[in-house]
C-alpha cells in the first residue's frame, strides 16, 4: 500500500489506499445557477414582463468534476469563496440536484452543512435531539437511545428540557457538534465546523474525530483553512472556478491554495514607495526558504531568510536597512536593521550606482498566516528616513497554530515547588 | 478512469425530492414534524390548544346569531341549523387552516431547506396533518352538539371517515401547490387569502345546497368539490329527511363530473408541480 501519509500526527490505522473500496464516486459532475437579472418574484411582473424570465445569466459553480474518495478516507476540499467548493457539498449532501454527471455513494451519510439547521429554538434540547437524529435517517428509538451520549458529550446533560433559545450559542455548537458525532453515519459531510467550543471541547473534538477515522468512517470537510485540512486529512482536493486545480497530498493543496489565495496580494507586494527617491532606490527584494530558493510561502520553523538588494543614486555617506515585519492585520510583529558598515565597524560612504546587499537569516518564528515585510532605509547619522518601502516582500506561513499566537518562540520554561532559593 | 471494480454497495445519489429516503423515515419524520408545528402554534400562547376551539366556536355563535336571528336564510329548511353550521364551520377550518399554513411552510424552514436533504414532501403534509388532529378535536365537540339537539345515531355515520378521507386528500393537494408556488411568486398568500374567503362563501355552510327550491343555482354549487364533500357529510351525519342527495342536487349523476374532474385535476396538479419543483426549492429560496 503506497503511503502518503503526510499529517501531522501519525494516526494508528493503515491510511486508505486504492485497495479500500470506494465510498463516493463522482463523475463529471455539472451544476449552474440561474442568476437572474430582474427577479420576478410575483405574478404580476410576470404578466408584465412575461419574458423577463429570460433575463439571467449562467454561473457555473461546478464544471465537470470527477473524482473518487475511498473508505475510511478524510477527505478535504478546499477553495476559495464562490470557488463552488460548497455547491459540490450540497450536491453530495442531496441538497441541490445536479444538472449533469452522477454521484455514488456506499452507506448512509450524515450531512452537516451548517451546524445546528434544523433546530428549532421554540422546542427543548431534547425534542431537537431527537428530530435532527430522524432527519439523519434513525429511528425515533434509536435517537432516544442515544440522547444520553449525545447530550453527555456536549456537556448539556443538566440543560435537556431547555427551549434552545435559551441556549448561549456556545451551548448550541455543541449540541449540534454532539448529534452529528452520534449519527454513527459511514460518511460524514462536514463543512467548516471544526472551531467550535472552547479549548477543552476543541480537544474532545479532535479526539472524536481521530476515533472515527479510526473506525473507518469516510469523512468529508470542505473549509478554506488549510491548517485543518493538513493536519486531519489524508487527501484533499482543491477546487477553482468550478474544477479541480490539485488532488493527493494535503500538504501540497494547501501550497497550492495559499499561492491561489494570494496570487493577486504579491503583484501588488513591492508597493508603494514614499520618501525621496532620489538617493537610493530598491534593486530586489525577497524571500528564501532553506535551500535558497526564492519563496512566497514558507513553513512555521523553518530556516528563512530575507534579502534585500539597494542600489545608491548618488553620494551618501553611511546607511542603515532595516526590516519590519507585520501581519495581516498591519501589526508590526518585530522588527532589525542592520548598518552598512566598513569591516572596521565605521561609517561606510556610498558612491552613486554602488550596489549593497542585504541578507537576513532567522528561523521564523510567525504562526500560519500571511505576512508583510516592509523596508526602511536610513542616514547612518541623522537616522533620515532615505527610503521606506511598504510591503516589499509579501508571503504566507503555514504551520503552527495562529490561535496560540502570531508567533511561537523557543523557550525552556521550569515550574519548581517550594521555595527557589533551595 | 477508475481502476477499482464498483463497490457492490455504491448507489446512484439522485438529488433532493419530494418523497425518496425511504418510507419508514418519511412517516417518522412526517409524525414528528407534525408533533413539532402542533407545539409550535399553540404551546406558546396562555390558552394553548384551547384557541384551536375558540375560533370556530366564536365564528358558529356570531354565525348563528346572525343566520337564525337577522337573515333566516338557512334555519328553516334544516332540521338541525345549529348542528348543521358548526360542522360546516368545524370542516371548512380545518381546509383553510391546512391550506393558508401551508402556503408559507416550504419559506418558514428555508434553514432546514437549505442545508438537509429530506423528502420536501414531509413539510406541507405535516402541516396538513396538524390541521386534521385539530379537527379530530374539534369534532368531539361536534358531536356533543349533535347530542345535545337530539340528532340519532344511524349507520351512516360509519361513512364518516370515507368523506374525511376525501377532504384531507384534496386538501393536501392544494396545499402542496400552494406551498411550492409560494417559494416562487410571493403573491399566492394573498391571492389565496381572498380565494379561501370566496369558497367559504361559495360552499354550502352558512346556507344549505337547495336553499332555493327552484332553479339551476344547486347544480353551479354543485361545480365545487368541497360542496359535494359537505353535502354527504350533511346526508350521512345529521340524516335529515327533506336533503336533497348530492346527485339530486347536482341535477344527476352527469352533474357530478365537473366536481370530480376538478377534484381529481387539482389532486394531479397538486402532486405534479410538488414533484416537479421539490428538487430545486433549495435552489430557489
Amino acid at each position: 500500500m503506497p503511503l502518503d501519509d503526510t499529517i501531522a500526527s501519525p494516526s494508528p490505522i493503515a491510511p486508505p489506499g486504492p485497495s479500500t473500496p470506494l465510498a463516493i464516486q463522482v463523475e463529471d459532475l455539472h451544476k449552474s445557477f440561474r442568476i437572474p437579472i430582474h427577479r420576478v418574484d410575483s405574478l404580476k411582473e410576470r404578466f408584465v414582463r412575461p419574458f423577463s424570465s429570460r433575463d439571467y445569466r449562467e454561473l457555473r459553480a461546478l464544471d465537470g468534476i470527477s473524482f473518487e474518495i475511498h473508505k475510511g478516507e478524510f477527505f478535504g476540499i478546499a477553495g476559495r469563496n464562490g470557488s463552488g467548493k460548497s455547491t459540490l457539498l450540497k450536491l453530495l449532501a442531496s441538497i441541490y440536484r445536479a444538472d449533469a454527471g452522477t454521484i455514488r455513494m456506499a452507506g448512509r451519510l450524515a450531512p452537516f452543512i451548517e451546524l445546528g439547521v434544523g433546530f428549532n429554538a421554540e422546542l427543548t434540547a431534547r425534542e431537537n435531539v431527537v428530530l435532527n437524529g430522524v432527519m439523519m435517517g434513525l429511528t425515533p428509538k434509536e435517537t432516544r437511545d442515544r440522547l444520553d451520549a449525545v447530550l453527555e458529550f456536549a456537556e448539556l446533560t443538566d440543560f435537556i428540557d431547555l427551549k434552545l433559545k435559551n441556549y448561549s450559542s456556545g451551548m448550541l455548537v455543541r449540541l449540534a457538534f454532539s448529534v452529528m458525532m452520534e449519527a454513527d453515519a459511514d460518511i460524514l459531510l462536514i463543512d467548516e465546523v471544526l472551531a467550535v467550543g472552547d479549548a477543552a471541547f476543541q480537544q474532545k473534538c479532535d479526539d472524536a474525530f481521530r476515533e472515527m477515522k479510526a473506525q473507518g468512517k469516510t469523512i468529508v470537510l470542505v473549509t478554506h483553512d488549510m491548517a485543518t485540512v493538513e493536519e486531519y486529512c489524508n487527501r484533499a482536493m482543491l477546487i477553482e472556478d468550478g474544477e479541480i486545480r490539485q488532488i493527493g497530498d494535503p500538504a501540497e493543496v494547501g501550497r497550492r491554495y495559499l499561492q491561489l489565495n494570494f496570487e493577486r496580494g504579491s503583484e501588488t507586494g513591492d508597493g508603494s514607495i514614499s520618501a525621496d527617491v532620489n538617493e537610493v532606490r530598491v534593486i530586489d527584494a525577497c524571500l528564501e526558504d532553506m535551500a535558497g530558493d526564492r519563496a512566497t510561502t514558507v513553513e512555521h520553523g523553518d530556516r528563512i531568510r530575507l534579502r534585500l538588494e539597494i542600489e545608491a543614486l548618488r553620494e551618501i555617506n553611511g546607511i542603515s536597512v532595516g526590516f519590519i515585519v507585520a501581519n495581516a492585520d498591519g501589526v508590526g510583529v518585530f522588527q532589525f536593521g542592520v548598518p552598512v558598515e566598513t569591516e572596521d565597524g565605521s561609517v561606510q560612504s556610498l558612491d552613486a550606482g554602488e550596489k549593497v546587499h542585504v541578507r537576513c537569516d532567522l528561523e521564523n518564528p510567525l504562526t500560519a498566516g500571511r505576512y508583510h515585510v516592509h523596508c526602511g532605509i536610513n542616514q547612518a547619522q541623522t537616522a533620515r528616513v532615505l527610503l521606506h518601502v511598504h510591503n516589499a516582500i509579501d508571503f504566507v506561513v503555514f504551520g503552527g497554530d495562529p490561535n496560540r499566537g502570531i508567533v511561537e518562540l523557543k523557550y525552556k520554561a521550569e515550574a519548581t515547588v517550594g521555595n527557589p532559593e533551595s | 478512469m477508475s481502476t477499482v471494480p464498483h463497490d457492490a454497495e455504491l448507489r446512484l445519489v439522485t438529488g433532493p425530492s419530494a418523497l425518496g429516503g425511504g418510507r419508514r423515515r418519511f412517516l417518522d419524520l412526517l409524525r414528528l414534524m407534525s408533533v413539532t408545528e402542533f407545539k409550535r402554534v399553540y404551546f406558546g400562547t396562555i390558552l394553548g390548544y384551547l384557541w384551536s376551539l375558540i375560533r370556530p366556536l366564536m365564528l358558529f355563535g356570531v354565525l348563528l346569531f346572525v343566520f337564525t336571528q337577522v337573515f333566516r336564510v338557512g334555519s328553516d329548511q334544516v332540521e338541525h341549523y345549529p348542528v348543521f353550521l358548526l360542522l360546516g364551520i368545524v370542516l371548512f377550518t380545518f381546509f383553510q387552516e391546512a391550506t393558508q399554513n401551508s402556503v408559507s411552510s416550504v419559506v418558514a424552514q428555508e434553514g432546514v431547506v437549505r442545508k438537509t436533504q429530506f423528502p420536501r414532501l414531509v413539510i406541507p403534509l405535516a402541516v396538513c396533518l396538524t390541521a386534521l388532529f385539530n379537527l379530530g378535536l374539534n369534532l368531539v365537540i361536534v358531536f356533543v352538539f349533535i347530542f345535545a339537539f337530539g340528532v340519532d345515531p344511524v349507520w351512516t355515520w360509519l361513512l364518516f371517515p370515507l368523506a374525511l378521507t376525501a377532504l384531507f386528500i384534496f386538501t393536501s393537494a392544494v396545499s402542496m401547490a400552494l406551498s411550492v408556488l409560494f417559494v416562487r411568486f410571493r403573491d399566492v398568500a394573498i391571492i389565496w387569502t381572498v380565494v379561501a374567503q370566496v369558497l367559504f362563501y361559495a360552499t354550502p355552510i352558512l346556507y344549505p345546497v337547495n336553499f332555493k327550491p327552484e332553479g339551476d343555482f344547486e347544480h353551479l354549487l354543485m361545480v365545487n368539490p368541497l360542496t359535494v364533500i359537505f353535502e354527504q357529510v350533511r346526508i350521512w351525519i345529521l340524516n335529515e329527511a327533506g336533503a336533497p342527495t348530492v346527485v339530486e342536487a347536482a341535477g344527476g349523476w352527469l352533474g357530478l363530473v365537473p366536481a370530480a374532474l376538478i377534484f381529481v385535476g387539482v389532486c394531479v396538479y397538486g402532486a405534479w408541480i410538488f414533484n416537479r419543483e421539490a428538487p430545486r426549492v433549495a435552489e430557489e429560496l
